[in-house]
């Protein structure tokens, strides 16, 4: 299958390797990984912040980015970017009036997957033949429990990893505090549901705390290392592409 | 006399705010307050947690529920777009059984309306079932002001009532309070207290009762509002817990309820619908232990003057407005309270509305309106993380976080104009930077220099105002050497997405090692 990597702004920018890790992981399942490189961002950043004008040239870049790309399907390592191509980007351009642009992104959003969702609804596949001998964590993020609803899927999926220790996360699907610029601009609170996260995530005993978006990782991550707790945030793309020969995210790096 | 009751010694008071629908500070300020407050965090994380469990264990086991659900949002739309012709059956429904029916615009013509009828009865007191309409228009302190005492009888209401406090959860109003402040209120404002009071909740359950049961027995006019009314047949309900407005709605002479124009239910049979809704979404019960219908007058039985005063005070201009009508299908259950990670840590108080949380969030701003980018309202969209438990939770399908992102939206516009503060300055870069490739490559470089501030461990710990707001509690990582977009241009370079790119990868082997340093660490 031909599939486009929508690598997400963050992950470009700050996690590189949440990327290569997707097309490591692609790749090995025998699938051509294109990048269409005039992408940049799905426009949720300006969106959740309410400046929705200005999301809508983001909006475009992104949509005739990939309509200009041949491709199957589209693939992001996030679950809050595929949420916000789902349910933001034709609703920016029906707002702005520009109805044509609504119809192209929703064509692209009926054929725009999540990771997990890409690999076990799409693919067909549960074990992709990672290995990763860590103690894990799974937190699954806000936007792919309940706006994509990809359920257990990154689970079933992480259950296949070869020498994972995967344990439960407490009150898992409560939310780690980010929500964009909701760390900024209400940082006390965001702050406090953070500190709860981490006791959770320490409580595991986990080495790693995993998520299927990078944002939220950024976030989590943020205050693991902050309070200098020896706990590592790695994306879920970084362990499924985890081989014998190549462990993404180890823990000694 | 003093009395030492040891820690904690909290405000008993609460926030000073004279507007039911308008808080004195912003969101963000008085959270950061909140969440710095001991007691209430443990407060709230005990009784969110419980009635969370409670609800889920409830709603698991209807089989229907999603179905339930479904209907009820169905009801609640059909509603909306039949409001005026259903009040009229309404009014005609209940004046027909010997009530009658009153309009109030707002809460001033409200208000009013409700001091006439009371005087008229001659009454200096009255006895009150927890309303929340009668709270949104600041019912009891208009009349306070008019010589008229009204005496909640809902036992958090009364607790939150005696401590000169304001209510912070729907449902739950002292959910802020701990048996020891209860206690220490009781002793301090309850004129009959027993002496030996202790801080057992059957014991602070017990002198409220004989508190209240003496207000219920000579009390000649009673205040309630409305779960429901039932346009059909002119029936409205009360569903609670206490039993307390069973007694307000049946003792006294005189029943005045306080309904929002919303409340409204097409047929009886609607009620199968809303009544296993609601008591399963807010206390987390089956059933609840007091439902009360009335309809009208009935000669020698119960109040014999009814009085229903509608009020619009903003729902009008909510209902005029295809996304926000369908906050006005709000049953006032709490569920999105009890769900909300935001309330969970800031409380009801942060809001500073009579209505809290994710409803209160999209629904104060609404019927308030927004006078400019600087009214502490607009900063009630913003109270959430889109997180969507809300939604999830909510009986009838209110879609909370696209309503909100509507409302940042609408908020945004109408600072329009004026001169661009920080955020709007720094969207529009960043919209322009994002909005085309080689801008966004430019800028990533450049943030490189981050690599700089963070130094060997890797981690940048301080950045200026306004990042500083992420970095007093949080780390973020140095940008990497080489982006994604690097890295495939080095290793992929013509291999794009167009229809003439390079040779394909053979399927199954290993793709390019990464980067050297290899060090990006999410």
């Amino acid at each position: 299958m031909r599939i486009a990597l929508i690598a997400t702004c963050i992950a470009d920018a700050l996690f590189p390797d949440v990327d290569r890790s997707v097309v490591r992981l692609l790749e090995r399942l025998g699938h051509r990984v294109v990048f269409p490189t005039e992408q940049v961002c799905c426009g949720q950043m300006h969106v959740n912040t309410g400046y929705l004008a200005e999301a809508l040239p983001v909006v475009r870049q992104h949509v005739e980015t990939f309509e200009r790309a041949e491709f199957d399907v589209a693939v992001a390592p996030s679950g809050s970017c595929v949420g916000s191509v789902r349910h933001q980007q034709a609703m920016v351009a029906r707002r702005s009036g520009d109805e044509s642009l609504a119809g192209r992104a929703e064509e692209l959003a009926g054929r725009t997957y999540e990771l997990s969702e890409l690999l076990v609804d799409v693919l067909g596949v549960i074990d992709v033949g990672a290995y990763y001998p860590h103690r894990v964590t799974y937190h699954p993020t806000c936007h792919s429990l309940r706006m994509l609803r990809v359920g257990d899927k990154p689970l079933q999926l992480l259950r296949a990893v070869e020498g994972i220790d995967l344990v439960e996360l407490p009150d898992a699907q409560s939310c780690c505090g980010f929500g964009g610029t909701f760390a900024l601009k209400n940082s006390d609170v965001s702050t406090a549901m953070l500190a709860d996260k981490m006791s959770r995530v320490l409580s595991t005993s986990a080495e790693v705390c995993t998520a299927g978006d990078s944002s939220c990782l950024l976030h989590i991550g943020g205050g693991l290392t902050r309070l200098r707790t020896g706990v590592r945030t790695v994306h879920l793309a970084q362990i499924l592409a985890s081989t014998r020969d190549e462990v993404a995210g180890s823990v000694t790096v | 006399m003093t009395t030492f009751l040891g820690v904690p010694t909290r405000r008993l008071a609460g926030p000073d705010d004279e507007d039911p629908l308008r808080g004195s500070r912003p969101f963000p300020a008085a959270a950061a307050d909140a969440v710095r407050d001991p007691v209430l965090r443990r407060n709230l994380r005990r009784a969110t947690t419980t009635i969370r469990a409670k609800r889920e264990h409830v709603v698991s086991e209807v089989a229907d529920w999603e179905d339930l659900r479904d209907t009820g949002s169905a009801v609640k739309a059909d509603v909306m777009a039949r409001l005026p012709e259903l009040l009229e059956q309404l009014e005609s429904a209940v004046t027909a059984r010997g009530g009658v029916v009153h309009w109030a615009a707002d809460a001033a013509e409200a208000n009013a309306i409700v001091t006439d009828l009371i005087r008229r009865t001659g009454a200096d007191e009255v006895i009150k079932v927890k309303s929340m309409a009668t709270q949104e228009i600041g019912l009891n302190e208009h009349l306070a002001e008019q010589g008229i005492a009204a005496i909640e009888t809902d036992l958090a209401e009364l607790i939150v009532q005696l401590a000169g406090d304001k209510p912070s959860h729907i449902l739950v109003p002292a959910i802020h309070r701990g048996r020891a402040e209860i206690r220490q209120i009781f002793l301090e404002r309850m004129a009959d207290v027993p002496p030996a009071l202790t801080d057992e909740p059957r014991v602070l359950a017990m002198a409220a009762r004989e508190h209240l049961r003496r207000k219920f027995l000579s009390a000649k006019v009673a205040v309630s509002g409305a779960n429901f009314a039932i346009a059909e047949t002119g029936t409205l309900a009360v569903v609670e817990s206490e039993g307390n407005g069973r007694m307000c709605l049946t003792l006294p002479e005189t029943l005045i309820t306080v309904m929002g124009i919303e409340k409204l239910l097409p047929s009886f049979g609607d009620l199968e619908v809303f009544l296993q809704l609601l008591p399963r979404s807010s206390t987390g019960e089956r059933m609840n232990p007091y439902t009360s219908l009335w309809t009208g007058v009935t000669p020698g039985d119960g109040p014999q003057e009814f009085h229903l005063v509608l009020l619009d005070n903003g729902r009008t201009n909510a209902l005029a407005d295809s996304l926000g009508r369908t906050a006005l299908h709000c049953i006032r259950c709490s569920a999105c309270l009890n769900v909300c990670p935001v309330y969970e840590r800031a409380g009801g108080h942060a809001y500073g509305s009579v209505y809290p949380g994710p409803i209160g969030a999209v629904l104060t701003p609404q019927l308030t309106g927004l006078t400019g980018g600087h009214d502490v309202n607009a900063t009630l969209p913003y109270a959430s993380t889109l997180c969507g438990a809300c939604f999830d939770a909510c009986p009838v399908k209110i879609d909370i976080p696209s309503m909100l992102v509507e409302l940042r939206g609408r908020a945004v516009d109408a600072g329009r104009g004026g001169v661009p503060d920080g955020w709007a300055a720094a969207m529009k870069a960043a919209s322009w930077v994002m909005s085309g490739e080689r801008r966004w490559s430019v800028a990533e470089t450049a943030s490189r220099a981050g690599r700089l501030v963070a130094g060997r461990r890797g981690r940048i710990s301080r950045l200026p105002f306004p990042l500083s707001r992420w970095t007093r509690s949080r780390d973020l990582p140095a940008p990497p050497a080489e982006t994604f977009r690097q890295w495939w241009a080095r290793t992929r370079g013509d291999d794009d997405a167009g229809p003439d790119a390079g040779n394909p990868p053979i399927a199954g082997t290993p793709a390019p090692r990464p980067a050297a340093d290899g060090g990006d660490r999410p």
